[in-house]
């Protein structure tokens, strides 16, 4: 598991893949701190939390995108799939590379706290709770986005469809306003990762929340290392 | 070492390997012979653990593939059909990743070093991957195999791509190995597994259809003797003249090569040699013997004569072909 972790973390480097993602994120980061925080003169940062949100379902599909396609594609999957390790050791690997990639990122927003740090005192609680909420989501899209591209060997086809279900994410919330059924309301609302997230930008820190993130991420990486047991099989 | 058990493989209803069987020694260099699309690569893959049987399975040392794949796997050494090689990465990486993924305990840099030498790519060791050619590329996935010193290697058409020094080369490699280490080769090349090989499998739309030693399978191959001759004089007078030799079964015009010469292929029967009769009938005439040579028995002759008995009708043909179809679209 530790030699994929570290060769797609290399991999993220040795390609622009790293550097694209890490320069969107942080340019969008970066306006949305100066925008919603230097300029209102606030030491509060849940703005940026807030916008970081609709961020990451867009970088997120970067860095998941060739995770599995391009070993699919080189047939380095044989190398894989035939080395004295476990489906879910490899499915872990290239995930946990990915999520490290996405701490990466956000780990930028602890340098503004920094930033402000230096003018007054930063509510640290609530930081971190903010934080955590933002790391539970990557962890979620990370597992969709590698989940997806383990279906195919197309780069391009794993991005395309990453992009799709973040924008699905984002349109079951309007779906929700629309529809009169309580029961299908209640469903739409219960798999809403906006309202989810948005209770850790209001400052709470919800077991319920937390649970959703990771029961979502682990769903798809069982459907992950099931993708691979099938195609063995067919 | 290993042994095979009922390996079938079913693709959406297609039989690519059906029911083979066999056994290999440890020490045993066992080549692997069919024609592109026979069901090698497949059988090669479900013994790896890539892919899972249908039914039947394979035990390596005693421990099964399917139940216990991790164990199984760790004491096979595998080299697919394309090398499974990383483009972006230096071969210093790409060995340094493969040994950490298998979990070698060996001496790191003594071991890796040792490899390259064998297989003669220590003069690339830090170049990337994706800048070095074919024959480069494919002893890199000899070497990746070789990482750990497993006790099955498992070579999938390894001298595709390489020069002919470099199959030489990598010939007597895997006559060395074979020594200590258990080695199966698939080819399609009819000399190249008499040349390394101990055992021969034949592999035929997906069945097996002989498991011999090289000698045995040739003799029993080619039944009769088969010679190429080129003459210089009167085409038909030398068409009768080698019709009337002793034991002639027949004999084919190939035409006028150069001005006035014509060359024959003979056929005649196996215990028959008719060189010496040829070389004075011709001589007593004036006509000049300008070259003559053996014409080997081809592969696909080898592979008619072999898959003619295990063949019961057209249909059935017509099923395995799909079959193989198939498994091209899937690789």
């Amino acid at each position: 598991m530790l030699a994929i972790l570290k060769r797609e973390m290399r991999n993220y480097f040795t390609s622009p893949i790293g550097y694209v993602y890490l320069a969107v994120f942080y340019f969008f980061a970066g306006f949305y701190f100066f925008g919603s925080t230097v300029l209102p003169n606030t030491t509060d940062l849940s703005n940026v939390f807030s916008s970081l949100f609709i961020i990451s379902l867009f970088v997120l599909p970067i860095l998941t995108m060739r995770l599995m396609s391009e070993d699919l594609k080189n047939k380095t999957d044989q190398a894989l799939l035939t080395a004295p390790i476990s489906l879910f050791s490899l499915v872990m690997g290239k995930y946990l590379a990915a999520l490290a990639m996405f701490v990466i990122g956000i780990s930028v927003t602890l340098a503004y706290a920094l930033v402000i740090a230096l003018f007054s005192t930063p509510d640290w609680a609530m930081l971190a709770g903010h934080f955590i909420g933002l790391f539970l989501l990557g962890c979620a899209l990370a597992a969709i986005g590698m989940f997806i591209s383990s279906l195919t060997e197309n780069q391009v086809v794993a991005a395309a469809g990453a992009f799709a279900a973040s924008l699905g994410l984002m349109l079951v919330d309007g779906l929700s306003s629309l529809t009169q059924n309580t029961l299908l309301k209640k469903i739409m609302d219960g798999l809403s990762f906006n309202s989810h997230y948005t209770s850790f930008t209001q400052g709470m820190l919800s077991l319920k929340d937390v649970v959703f993130f990771l029961s979502i991420c682990a769903v798809f990486l069982f459907l992950t290392v099931r993708v691979f047991e099938k195609r063995r099989w067919n | 070492m290993l042994e095979v058990k009922h390996l079938t493989k079913t693709y959406g209803g297609k039989r690519a390997v059906d029911d083979v069987s066999f056994t290999v020694e440890r020490g045993q260099i066992l080549g692997f012979l069919g024609p592109n699309g026979a069901g090698k690569s497949t059988t090669m893959n479900m013994i790896t653990g890539y892919l899972a049987s249908t039914s039947g399975t394979a035990l390596i040392d005693g421990l099964d593939i399917l139940s216990s794949p991790v164990k199984a796997k760790s004491k096979i050494g595998y080299l697919p059909e394309r090398p499974p090689l990383y483009m972006d990465m230096t071969v210093r990486e790409y060995l340094d990743f493969m040994y950490e993924l298998k979990a070698v305990r060996l001496p790191k840099e003594e071991h890796i070093g040792e490899i390259c030498e064998l297989v003669k790519i220590s003069d690339v060791y830090g170049r990337l991957i994706k800048n070095l050619s074919k024959g480069y590329r494919q002893r890199i996935g000899i070497a990746q195999a070789l990482l750990g010193n497993p006790d099955l290697l498992i070579l999938d058409e390894p001298t595709v791509g390489l020069d002919p020094k470099q199959i030489i080369d990598i010939r007597g490699l895997i006559k060395t190995l074979g020594q200590k280490q258990t080695v199966i080769l698939s080819s399609h090349i009819l000399p190249e597994v008499q040349a390394v090989c101990d055992r021969v499998i034949v592999i035929n739309k997906g069945r097996l259809v002989a498991d011999d030693t090289p000698e045995h399978l040739e003799q029993a191959m080619s039944a009769e003797h088969r010679l190429t001759v080129r003459i210089a004089g009167p085409e038909e007078e030398l068409f009768r003249l080698l019709s009337a030799l002793p034991g002639m079964l027949e004999v084919h015009r190939l035409g006028e090569r150069e001005s006035g010469t014509f060359e024959f292929s003979l056929e005649t029967g196996r215990e028959q040699d008719i060189r010496r009769e040829l070389f004075f009938r011709l001589a007593e005439k004036g006509w000049p013997l300008l070259a003559s040579r053996p014409a080997g028995l081809s592969l696909e002759e080898v592979f008619l004569s072999l898959t003619s008995e295990s063949e019961s009708g057209p249909g059935e043909q017509t099923d395995a072909e799909n079959s193989e179809a198939q498994e091209g679209g899937e690789a």
